[in-house]
């Protein structure tokens, strides 16, 4: 598949990454179970009345979403494609609830209307009064990548110019405790923090003025095991004809669980002198939060600089031309990325 | 009656998640739809549940909801007179 050239790169996470001053500067660590998104003023990003009905994921990925075409100057794109893990979460639990509480009876419409998983892309298009191409896709921790790589097909495929693509995902106020609870009965548990977030970015078919990276490769499969992996990342990067010598830096999706090994059995093999990257502990556990590791790789990228909390060890490189990213989730929904400069 | 128009107003700002008002901020004669507040087909869709919910009121008439959501002084008297709980 041709290369996909990526315009802007924009986060709203549980960092400061919105303001695009800093990379990772001054990073907030987490003690607590829950790492909450900052959250900008949407007022600038979405009216009043518009906003009223809008739960926290839709907002944010509004704003990124508008942000991010802004500093690729784009208007309107061809298309809108969204990943997430578990949609509108927030509105789910409130209707759900709103049966539970009054006995089936007296359900309003709003947050059943804005509960489901679609909203995101839905509202932006709303917003930019954007009517092409409009998916999103709910595939657990493959949910950004799958929205990615049909980005890049559609770009392939001449079926489009430009593509916004993002992940979004928000905690909610109620089955989080619940996952935390059954994470912590697990004999190696998560141990990052659960986070939210919204990333969305700009990708064209063409090289633009503004392009500072591209998208090569990016590959999704469900089911690998320690011992086939380094033999899956070697025949990816033969597709592109690279060998794991030639990546400057590999981004982790580490999250402290028992499917580390995963991520462990690469370091310690083929890329031993290779820069090590991971975000987990910035941004937390979610199912988009590959979406983050993306941005992040992009920012290295743009910058040629690898911020130190990022870095799990001392290897550097003097410029990052290609770099792997690796994600999966309790053994499944694995995606290897491979971003490039251009 | 007064008492009602308050309860009124504070679950209008509740229920339609009117964040940037206050009760002071709607007057009992305020349109609902249209120019004064700038409600729309969904708000009115949560009123009718709020009516049905909290005071006992069945709308089933649509043209009845058009002429009861006038105005929180009109919402107040219709509930007033119709209300079963």
């Amino acid at each position: 598949m041709k290369p996909c050239y990526i315009n802007s790169a924009v986060s709203i996470s549980a960092q400061d990454t919105l303001d695009n001053s800093s990379f990772l500067e001054n990073t907030i660590s987490f003690e607590r179970k829950l790492a909450k998104a900052i959250h900008p003023n949407y007022r600038s990003f979405i009216s009043p009345i518009a906003s009223r009905r809008m739960a926290t994921g839709v907002k944010m990925g509004i704003a990124a979403a508008k942000k991010a075409l802004a500093l690729a100057e784009l208007e309107t794109p061809d298309a809108i494609i969204t990943g997430t893990g578990i949609g509108c979460i927030e509105d789910s639990e409130k209707f759900l609830n709103a049966i539970l509480d009054n006995d089936e009876e007296f359900l309003t419409p709003t947050s059943f209307i804005q509960s489901t998983h679609n909203t995101v892309g839905a509202q932006i298009a709303l917003t930019l009064k954007c009517k092409g191409y409009n998916v999103t896709y709910v595939q657990g921790a493959a949910s950004f990548e799958s929205a990615v790589l049909d980005g890049q097909l559609l770009l392939h495929e001449n079926e489009a110019k430009t593509v916004l693509v993002g992940g979004t995902d928000e905690l909610g106020k109620y089955l989080i405790n619940d996952i935390i609870l059954a994470e912590a009965a697990k004999k190696q548990p998560i141990t990052t923090p659960f986070g939210e977030g919204a990333h969305f970015f700009s990708l064209s078919q063409s090289k633009q003025n503004n392009s500072f990276a591209a998208i090569k490769g990016l590959k999704i499969f469900n089911k690998t095991t320690p011992e086939t992996i380094k033999t899956k990342v070697e025949d990816f990067l033969k597709e592109y004809a690279l060998t794991t010598e030639d990546i400057d830096a590999i981004v982790l999706g580490k999250n402290g669980d028992a499917f580390d090994e995963l991520y462990q059995t690469l370091q310690d093999s083929s890329f031993k002198s290779t820069p090590q990257l991971h975000y987990k502990h910035l941004c937390g556990e979610f199912f988009t939060a590959s979406a983050f590791g993306f941005w992040t790789a992009t920012n290295i990228i743009k910058q040629n600089h690898i911020p130190e909390v990022l870095k799990l060890n001392t290897i550097n490189k003097s410029s990052y031309k290609n770099i792997l990213l690796y994600n999966q989730l309790k053994g499944h929904q694995h995606s290897f990325t491979l971003l490039t400069s251009c | 009656m007064d008492a009602l128009k308050k309860e009124l107003k504070e679950s209008i700002i509740e229920q339609l998640n009117l964040e940037d008002f206050t009760v002071e901020d709607i007057a009992d004669d305020d349109t609902l739809f249209g120019d004064g507040l700038g409600l729309d087909s969904i708000d009115a869709l949560e009123l009718i549940v709020m009516l049905d919910k909290d005071y006992g009121i069945k709308l089933t008439d649509p043209n009845e909801g058009k002429a009861v959501f006038v105005s929180v002084e009109v919402l107040a008297t219709y509930i007033s007179k119709h209300r079963t709980k």
